[in-house]
């Protein structure tokens, strides 16, 4: 403690004092949403535990993976879902050396953002490498599924690089 | 596929608030998702700081120590080392209670969180006996519907080997029998 706190007076001896072992204790703030995923991210997800990944195209032809509702450029709703591959490309991506709880992959791994083939916008998710020599933009990756799927996103378990160059 | 939307939930008027419905080029079978729990969860390392170290610490004996404003003569508990009024340091230490009234209270039917009592339990703002202000807790051994404002209450501490520097140290409060206290006696303590 700070040499120059002078806390009040302990009234009859009380045990208030021990100011020098300041309390401290782990807290958690945790809420558990229950969120309705409507009918686009509902069908993405949906899609996902069949292994399948759906974009949406938006107004001027361009495909969002994974979907939005709406268009980003106009804000107009958007109707058609398409189907995208499992393997893409990493457009950018950083390397995770200290694992965090809750982390998708409990061992080092690079975050990435992979544009997905057939996609034009890429998502945020882990791609499970040797290490971060392994890992370059425009690097090919692939989708390893999660072994039971529960229609989430973690029903993709990561990416891992897919052998040869594009 | 499931186009039709989910209505389980919340209504909108119709007009007010829509969802586009897309075309699926997949069959998403007769079990889509509708609905996902996603946790939200942040860890902290949490201090409360010096005056309410003090407090935690008087906890750990079944003491509520509150401390003092030196201008207005209040006392503030749980103490966070000065006075919200004043702004000045609180430089006084003072026990409080452990007899209290009842400032406020709300009967609670929908509980959440791992430690909510069963439903519906009586939550409520505890006036220890000369304090400023009031402690949040819960009540028991009274039918929810028979708690009033101006209640004499007291805790009910765990067991002395369960005690530890925490606000968990009670398990609840209860009624004592002394009469109420008028709700004009509680003017700025509500």
């Amino acid at each position: 403690m700070a040499a120059d706190d002078d806390g009040p007076d302990t009234a009859g001896g009380a045990s208030g004092g021990g100011d020098g072992d300041l309390l401290r204790a782990p807290l958690v703030i945790e809420y558990p949403f229950n969120r309705t995923t409507g009918p686009v991210v509902g069908a993405f997800v949906t899609a996902l535990r069949n292994r399948t990944v759906l974009g949406i195209r938006a107004a001027d032809g361009r495909v969002v993976c994974p979907p939005v509702e709406y268009d980003p450029q106009t804000g107009a709703p958007l109707h058609e879902l398409v189907e995208v591959s499992d393997t893409g490309t990493i457009t950018s991506w950083s390397w995770v050396d200290r694992i965090r709880e809750g982390q998708p992959v409990q061992s080092p791994h690079a975050l990435a953002l992979i544009r997905l083939d057939g996609a034009d916008t890429a998502m945020l998710h882990v791609v499970d490498a040797p290490g971060p020599e392994a890992v370059s933009t425009g690097a090919r990756v692939r989708i390893r599924w999660a072994d039971e799927p529960t229609g989430a996103i973690t029903d993709i378990a990561c990416f891992e690089l897919d052998g040869g160059a594009s | 596929m499931s186009s039709e939307p989910d209505r389980s939930i919340s209504t909108m008027p119709d007009g007010l608030w829509t969802q586009p419905t897309p075309s699926v080029p997949v069959d998403l079978g007769d079990d889509p998702v509708r609905r996902q729990v996603v946790p939200a969860s942040m860890r902290y390392d949490y201090t409360p700081g010096l005056a309410t170290t003090r407090f935690l610490r008087g906890l750990a004996e079944k003491r509520f120590l509150g401390e003092r404003c030196p201008q207005t003569g209040d006392v503030y508990i749980p103490p966070r080392g000065v006075s919200p009024v004043s702004g000045l340091r609180t430089t006084e230490q003072v026990e409080v209670g452990p007899k209290a009234t009842i400032t406020s209270f709300c009967v609670v039917h929908i509980g959440f969180g791992v430690n909510a009592p069963p439903t519906p339990f009586v939550s409520a703002l505890f006036l220890p006996d000369g304090a400023a202000v009031s402690l949040y807790g819960t009540m028991g051994e009274v039918p929810h519907d028979q708690v009033r404002i101006g209640m004499r209450v007291e805790p009910v501490w765990v067991d002395d080997d369960q005690l530890t520097t925490s606000m968990e140290n009670i398990r609840y409060w209860r009624p004592i029998d002394e009469p109420d206290v008028p709700a004009e006696q509680l003017k700025g303590h509500m």
